[in-house]
Parts: C-alpha cells; sequence; structure tokens
C-alpha cells in the first residue's frame, strides 16, 4: 500500500475494491445509505434497509405473502400465459426475453394475483414482479388484473394493488396500449358495485400503468421515495433541456402535488390497509333492504 | 429539394417540377405541349400510385406526421356544421394542444373533442406540437361530461405524438388525468366515434380515444410507443425507428387485423394534404355510416357492447 492510498478514506477505497471482495449473493449495498448489509437480514426486514430504511424493490410473490394472512390464499389467473403474437423482434426475440424472465423470476408473468384476507379483511391483492420485463403491461397483466376485480365483483370484495411498472409493454405493441383502457374500464364496475380500490405505488409506478388504474384508487398509497410519474425523468430531461429538481417524480413530491393521499412505510403497510378498508367496507348487509352504516365499536 | 415532398416521393416531385415549368412554357404560348405535360400527368399519376402502393410503415408514420396533413380543425370545419369552440378545464387552463365544443353533424348536435397541432412555427409552438397537458385532457373530459348531459353523440379525432413530458405536465398529475378519462369514457351514456387522422402516440392518443367504434384515415398511425421512443429502448438507437415501425404494425391495416380498429378511411391518392376536401369528405361519409349504426342502439345496451369490447382486448394462452 502506497502513501496516497493510506491517505484515501475507506468509503473511496471500498468502490475501487469493494466489488471483488464481496462473495455474490451473500452481500448487499443499500442504494439510500450505501451500507453493505447482509442479504439474509434486509430479506427478513422485507427488503427495507434496516440502517437508513431505505425501500428496496420486492418481488410481487414476497409482497403479497407478506401482506397477505397466512392461511386461505388461493392465486387466480395463474394458468394465464403470455403469447408472442406479433413474433415480435428487436435485438432479442421477444420469446426468448419471456423465457429469461420466467428463469430469472421463477414467475409466468409481471404480475400475481391473489384471494386472501388481511387481518382478517377478505379481499383480492396483486402485486407486480418489477423483474419480469420491468414489470410492463401486456394481455396477461391486463387479464390477471380484471380476473381479480371479476372476483371482487362476484364475492363482494375489496381490491388492493402493489404497482411497480416501468409502464405498457412494447413487445405487445398496441393491444398493451389497450390494457390500460381494459382495466380502467374495469374498475367502474368496482365503484359501481360499492367496492373499494387501495392502489399502491411501489418504486417505479411510470407510464401506461400510471396512467390507467394506478392512479384510479380510491385511495392511493406510496411507498417512501418511490419514483412516480407518467414519462420516465430521462424524456423529460431530453424535453425541457434541464436538470429536474431533487426528489421530482418522488412520493413526498407527490403527496405535496396533491397526488397520493398518504406515503406508508412497508412495515406498516398490512396494519395501514386493513385499518382503512375496515372503514371504506364493503359494509355488508345486516338483512336486505336494510341500509349498511359501520358502526362504531 | 420540394419540401411539400417526403424523401420517398421525390421522384414524383422531380416530376411535378418538370410539370410546372412546362406549364409555365405553355402559358408563354410559344409552343404547343399540352400533349407533352398530358403525358408527364399521366406518368406522375402512375407513380404515385405504384409508390403509394407498398408504403413501409416508416414512411407511413413520415406521412402521418407530414407538414401539410390536415388537422382536428381542418376536419371539424367540413365534416361538421356550426362549431363552438369551449374553451378550459375550469381549474388551471385553457390547452391549445386539444381543442374542443358542440357542433352539429348530419342534422344532429354532436360535441367534438380533437388534438391540434400548429402549422407554422408561432402556431405549433402554441399549440405544444399536439402534445397536451393535464388541462388539456381535463377540459376534453369536462366536454364529454356536458355531452353526456345533454345527450350529445362524441367525435374525437386523434393526432398527437403523446402526451407532454414536463415538469408541470407531472406536478399537475399528467397521469391521472389520462386514467381518470379512460374511466370515464368507458361508462359514458353516448356514443363514441374516435378516429385516428395523424399521429396516435400512446396513452395521450387512448385519453381521448376509448370509443364504440374506432376509424383510422389510411396512413395514420396508432401505437403504444413512437418508433424512435421504441428504437432507443430497444435497440438502443433512434436510427433503427424504421425497424420498430415495422416490429409494432403501426399502421391502419396491422391494427384492423389485430381487430384494435372498426374500419380504414382511404385517403385521396398521395396523401390527406394532397386533396383536403376530398379527405374531408370520406371520413365524413365513413362516420356518418358509424353514427346511424349507434344512435340506433338502446345505451344501456351501447355501454354494455363497449365494456365486453374493452374487455376482450388481450391475446394470451390459457395452460
Amino acid at each position: 500500500m502506497n502513501w496516497f492510498d493510506k491517505l484515501l478514506p475507506p468509503k473511496i477505497k471500498e468502490k475501487s475494491s469493494g466489488k471483488k471482495a464481496i462473495p455474490e449473493g451473500l452481500w448487499s449495498k443499500c442504494p439510500g445509505c450505501s451500507a453493505v448489509l447482509y442479504c439474509a437480514e434486509i430479506e427478513k426486514n422485507a427488503n427495507v434497509c434496516p440502517k437508513c430504511d431505505y425501500h428496496m424493490r420486492i418481488s410481487g410473490r414476497r409482497r403479497l405473502e407478506g401482506f397477505l394472512d397466512e392461511h386461505g390464499r388461493a392465486e387466480i389467473g395463474l394458468n394465464l400465459r403470455p403469447v408472442d403474437f406479433l413474433k415480435f423482434k428487436d435485438i432479442k426475440r421477444y420469446r426468448d426475453r419471456l423465457n429469461d424472465a420466467a428463469v430469472s423470476t421463477g414467475e409466468t408473468e409481471a404480475l400475481v394475483v391473489m384471494q386472501g384476507s388481511v387481518k382478517g379483511v377478505p379481499l383480492v391483492a396483486g402485486a407486480f414482479e418489477f423483474n419480469f420485463m420491468g414489470g410492463s403491461m401486456g394481455s396477461v397483466v391486463g387479464e390477471r388484473f380484471v380476473r381479480g376485480v371479476d372476483c371482487c365483483l362476484k364475492e363482494g370484495l375489496p381490491l388492493v394493488c402493489f404497482s411497480a411498472s416501468g409502464g405498457a409493454r412494447m413487445q405487445e405493441a398496441v393491444i398493451s396500449l389497450m390494457q390500460m383502457a381494459k382495466t380502467s374500464a374495469a374498475l367502474t364496475r368496482m365503484s359501481a358495485a360499492g367496492l373499494p380500490f387501495v392502489s399502491v405505488l411501489t418504486d417505479p409506478t411510470m407510464g401506461g400503468v400510471s396512467a390507467s388504474f394506478a392512479m384510479l384508487g380510491d385511495v392511493i398509497l406510496a411507498e417512501p421515495k418511490a419514483l412516480i410519474g407518467f414519462a420516465g425523468p430521462r424524456v423529460i430531461e431530453q424535453t425541457v433541456r434541464e436538470t429536474l429538481p431533487e426528489g421530482f417524480q418522488r412520493a413526498e413530491f407527490l403527496l405535496e402535488h396533491g397526488a397520493i393521499d398518504m406515503i406508508v412505510h412497508r412495515h406498516a403497510m398490512r396494519d395501514k390497509i386493513a385499518s382503512l378498508l375496515s372503514l371504506l367496507g364493503p359494509h355488508r348487509l345486516a338483512s336486505a333492504g336494510v341500509a349498511a352504516v359501520p358502526v362504531n365499536p | 429539394m420540394n419540401q411539400n415532398f417526403l424523401d420517398f416521393e421525390q421522384s414524383i416531385a422531380d416530376l411535378e417540377s418538370k410539370i410546372e415549368s412546362l406549364r409555365y412554357l405553355e402559358s408563354n404560348g410559344e409552343l404547343n405541349i399540352k400533349e407533352e405535360i398530358a403525358r408527364l400527368r399521366t406518368k406522375s399519376r402512375k407513380l404515385t400510385e405504384s409508390v403509394f402502393s407498398s408504403l413501409t410503415p416508416w414512411q407511413v408514420a413520415q406521412l402521418a406526421r407530414h407538414p401539410l396533413r390536415p388537422y382536428t380543425l381542418d376536419y371539424v370545419g367540413r365534416v361538421c356544421r356550426d362549431f363552438e369552440e369551449l374553451h378550459g378545464d375550469r381549474s388551471f387552463a385553457d390547452d391549445p394542444a386539444i381543442v374542443a365544443g358542440i357542433a352539429r353533424f348530419m342534422d344532429r348536435p354532436v360535441a367534438v373533442i380533437g388534438h391540434q397541432k400548429g402549422r407554422d412555427t408561432r402556431e405549433k409552438v402554441r399549440r405544444n406540437f399536439g402534445m397536451p397537458r393535464p388541462e388539456g385532457y381535463r377540459k376534453a373530459l369536462r366536454i364529454m361530461k356536458l355531452a353526456e348531459r345533454f345527450n350529445l353523440p362524441i367525435l374525437t379525432f386523434i393526432d398527437t405524438p403523446g402526451a407532454y413530458p414536463g415538469v408541470g405536465a407531472e406536478e399537475r398529475g399528467q397521469s391521472e388525468a389520462i386514467a381518470r378519462n379512460l374511466y370515464e369514457m368507458s361508462r359514458l351514456r353516448v356514443p363514441i366515434i374516435a378516429t385516428i387522422i395523424g399521429e396516435g402516440g400512446s396513452g395521450g392518443a387512448l385519453a381521448i380515444g376509448v370509443a364504440d367504434r374506432t376509424l383510422m384515415l389510411q396512413y395514420s398511425t396508432y401505437s403504444v410507443i413512437s418508433p424512435e421512443g421504441c428504437a432507443s429502448i430497444l435497440w438502443k438507437s433512434t436510427d433503427k425507428a424504421p425497424l420498430a415501425a415495422e416490429a409494432m404494425g403501426i399502421t391502419a391495416d396491422s391494427l384492423k387485423a389485430l381487430g384494435i380498429i372498426d374500419g380504414i378511411v382511404p385517403e385521396p391518392l398521395g396523401g390527406a394534404h394532397r386533396d383536403v376536401d376530398g379527405a374531408c369528405q370520406a371520413l365524413k361519409v365513413a362516420i356518418e355510416t358509424l353514427f346511424t349504426t349507434l344512435l340506433a342502439i338502446p345505451v344501456d345496451e351501447l355501454v354494455e357492447r363497449r365494456y365486453r369490447r374493452l374487455m376482450e382486448y388481450g391475446q394470451f394462452e390459457e395452460a
């Protein structure tokens, strides 16, 4: 070690040599505070940094497993599979991208939907798998969402959806654009039936997902610092030719601009949503013809 | 190089300029070259027919953005009568990238909504190149609600590169504005006919495009992202836009085959800008047929059918 290396603060040294020192998959660096964390510890904490509370992305399935009560879960639309109906090929074939995504995530598509309950409140919940092609919305995502809604309509249940998506899936071209209209339209039936939809925006919720059902929640929650918006920050920067202000399109920014109702810590999500749903309903009729009025305990 | 012609039309442009110069000679009365002009005209028409008989999707995309292409107000003025433009979203501003109002179509009052691009530089900037901000979509929604209240069928005209990606637009809820229109349009209790007249750019287009029937002009496009945007993300280079246009199937023919649109309105030879009146007449006829059909459907059934149709979008397998 020469004299210059000795002078360097540990943080800079870590940048040059840190990668090699950490065995793959055992340790991970927090994107928020750069702390090096033991992966098992992060996982135990629902992918929230134990040091700085940074909310790292979490797989859709793990999200639902942590969110729903342990018993009485049933997956909806698991049998739906994507089709490469356009034979779409960029530098890679769509079919190959689908296979790769399936292998790396263990999922068949970018949205997981389950019927279950949260603290005893029955509901249907969906969660996006961001690692499946950027959580992009194609035909299967749209259809699973709608089947979730249909289940709610049939059984009189509320709906919760955790979004994490870059937007529409380009490889399904205009059919993916139509999923925006399809999912949004389905929510009109939820409203008509008096069933609440709680939309939870997690990092990131952009493009066609944000510009459809995700922004149509009766109540809209977001996780801290989640990136949420229509156009991506890079596109905006190129258009307006100026650097964007700090915190632009983050959950806190949206709260300030009146776009969302509240920011909820991942650990508090279960309690918060159970509480909201107990207030919103659906309040079942005690007997036919009697208006359902929530009663104070 | 003639700016009124696109790259792939240069051979036609050359012939046309030759005809022009011969006509100039003729008017001087020095030579009798009527026959020669007639021969060149036929040749020019044949050439145009052959060029336009095999356009690539990328060439169609260029036509859809042609600087002389008729815009919403050009169509509204010729397709409808008594157009009264209405302004403002009642909460923030009036967005000139969307025009909306009430008019008469086939002697029946209707509501009209469309993206509007500008012709000259000043107007282009004022209209923000047809890229709406949230207040534009909220104005559109206000007019749709007004249409529902007074039982006016809605005609929409789509022509936008996309919703505007700007700081203010994000601050005022671009996503929510688009989402809200999709939601409300799907249950609006009046017939809606949407026509893509130029560029159908993504969510910004769909936000006034949920309809009972959708038409596309022959040389217009409709896609989830612009060919350039798609190319830059998937090919990492905007130069590959022609490939992206091909892959996404953005033309009227492809979309008809996918069942996304109901009809293709033929354009005059060489594109709508070569004969604006002709293009408007063709569109008017096409809308008239749909209009009569939709008005005959009881409103409950109309809304139910629209919903069913939306739910059918998507191609997948059930394992």
